[in-house]
């Protein structure tokens, strides 16, 4: 049984389409990540999933749970990490924990609390004010806080999103720790390292709806092949290189100052000897299939 | 994740989910709590000295047959509960919702919208409930007697504050922006707590208004405190429907109301 299905779902706000006919299926025990830029629909249908907003059409399964009629029960087995920090600020660590121990019905409050402390390696701050921790532990209270009833299937919304490197990578091991332990997750993100890091699948979502989807390798050999040939210089020149790459069907995109010719090891003669000529990575992949720049 | 509820069809109206909503507001009660109560004791303390000493010293010595200080500290319950039921359920859901996207949090649980309302409700009720009888305890320290009657009025003051959570739950469900509550505080808070008769009978207003005050839950409930401290008559058993009703009203229009603002 897959623990999420997705049906040709469709959700509109007014005028706006934000998901549209999204067909999605997470096997259990893998880490789907949800790669697209803003207003691709991941948040939406984030939201979808809890039940926190309903689908004007098409079916909705979390773990076997149909949605939104047994939304409840299905939440009840699934953690969720917002995008945003929304910890009580003036309530202790573990007041904040054991809060939502009670909300998952958890039968031991205290132990789940002490598990929860050490995911996010905040024992020796349990009776501190939230709003005295640093940036990085109220992101791994707030992981933590979605973890303590170790739930079966866990939503990461943009779980990294405005953080510092340093916290990034912080939090990249405690959801490292959690594929770890078998945990189905669904992680939307925009950030292409992220992904690559951490999913052992990208669904990467477009207006709406997956446009492709395998593992990132897959995904690599897939649309960009082998190389990417960055090319720098004056404008007339990266028109001209752009030009004569176009002409032999390579995809060419831009990439800050220079111009990328994806699948360069195709190229018959339409890459400059100064070009710079790297392996193709899942940012040329994204920015091929969403025409917006990654980050 | 325990079995139990791995196969458990959740119900509507879970205690447990109520009482974990209840849970975080006793929680961040605990750092709060002493500035609410200072200013609850405070409050009543400064409105019997400023009403009801200052008046009964000057221009009134008695209302219907019972010294004024006594009149008005019966009817500062009201006021008490009032304010410490529609004004904080107001502001409270308001923040909760559009800035600390607390209510996103406790939606991303096994808890609906139904539940969340209720345990709001009931939170505020209870400590309004509490916090209502304080004039009450200030009045008798200035002289009014203890009288049986007088156990009732936590439950009285919990009705009523039921209700007026309920109603300031539905406002910040309804209003776009958080200065709007400025109307509904002048057009239904202040109106309300003037026409209660705390400070003055309604029997001396023009009947239009008299008739309108019966539909006043705080006019109902001055008259039940006082029913408790002076003696109770048949038609507080209606009064007291009445304040349910609005209560069950206010409670389902808040549910209505929140569900449209917190589900897309």
């Amino acid at each position: 049984m897959a623990a999420i299905e997705l049906r040709d779902v469709v959700k509109t706000f007014g005028s706006i389409t934000a998901v549209d006919g999204l067909d999605l299926e997470v096997p259990e025990g893998i880490c789907l990540g949800l790669l697209g830029p803003n207003g691709a629909g991941k948040s939406t249908t984030m939201r979808l999933l809890t039940g926190q907003a309903i689908a004007d059409s098409g079916k909705l399964r979390v773990l076997g749970h149909e949605l939104p009629a047994e939304a409840k029960t299905a939440r009840g087995q699934m953690g969720v990490v917002p995008q945003l920090d929304n910890l009580d600020v003036d309530v202790t660590v573990e007041d904040n924990l054991a809060i939502f121990a009670r909300l998952y019905r958890v039968p031991d409050v205290g132990k789940a609390v002490d598990k929860a402390l050490d995911i996010a390696r905040l024992r020796e701050r349990r009776r501190d004010a939230v709003d005295e921790l640093s940036g990085g532990m109220r992101r791994r209270l707030l992981l933590a806080r979605g973890l303590v009833h170790e739930p079966r299937l866990v939503l990461l919304d943009e779980p990294t999103v405005g953080l510092d490197p340093q916290i990034r990578t912080e939090l990249w091991t405690l959801i490292g720790d959690l594929k770890a332990r078998g945990t189905t997750i669904l992680m939307s993100t925009h950030y292409i390292e992220e992904a690559e890091r951490l999913a052992d699948e990208v669904a990467v979502m477009h207006q709406g709806k997956v446009i492709s989807r395998g593992r990132p390798m897959e995904l690599i050999d897939e649309h960009a092949g082998r190389q990417t040939a960055e090319v720098y210089g004056p404008p007339d020149r990266l028109a001209k290189t752009r030009a004569e790459a176009e002409s032999q069907g390579l995809a060419v995109r831009a990439a800050g100052p220079a111009i990328a010719i994806v699948g360069s090891e195709r190229a018959d003669g339409a890459i400059p000897e100064d070009a710079v000529v790297r392996a193709a990575t899942l940012e040329d992949v994204f920015v091929l299939l969403t025409g917006e720049e990654a980050e | 994740m325990n079995a139990a509820a791995e196969t458990r069809r959740m119900r509507r109206l879970e205690p447990t989910a109520i009482a974990g909503v209840m849970s975080r507001e006793v929680a961040n009660f605990r750092t709060y709590w002493k500035g609410t109560t200072f200013s609850s004791v405070m409050e009543p303390l400064v409105y019997l000295l400023a009403f009801g000493l200052g008046l009964s010293a000057t221009l009134v010595d008695e209302v219907e047959g019972v010294p004024y200080i006594e009149f008005v500290g019966t009817g500062m319950v009201a006021t008490a509960v009032i304010f410490s039921s529609a004004l904080p359920a107001m502001f409270g859901t308001f923040v909760k919702h559009r800035f600390q996207n607390t209510y996103d949090a406790i939606l991303a649980a096994p808890v609906d919208v139904e539940e969340l309302v209720t345990a709001e409700m009931l939170w505020i009720g209870l400590r309004s409930g509490t916090y209502g009888c304080v004039p009450l305890l200030v009045t008798i320290a200035f002289g009014l007697n203890p009288a049986p009657g007088m156990l009732l009025t936590p439950l009285f003051c919990f009705v009523t504050a039921l209700g007026f959570a309920g109603f300031g739950v539905a406002m910040a469900a309804t209003v776009a922006k958080i200065d709007q509550f400025n109307y509904v505080t002048a057009l239904c808070v202040t109106p309300l707590f003037l026409v209660a008769g705390t400070f003055f009978p309604i029997d001396g207003l023009p009947q239009g208004v008299q008739v309108v005050a019966q539909f006043n839950p705080l006019h109902q409930l001055v008259e039940l405190v006082r029913g408790g401290a002076f003696g109770f008559e048949w038609a507080d058993i209606l009064r007291f429907a009445f304040l349910v009703g609005f209560a069950l009203v206010t409670w389902r229009v808040a549910i209505r109301q929140m569900r449209k603002r917190l589900i897309d």
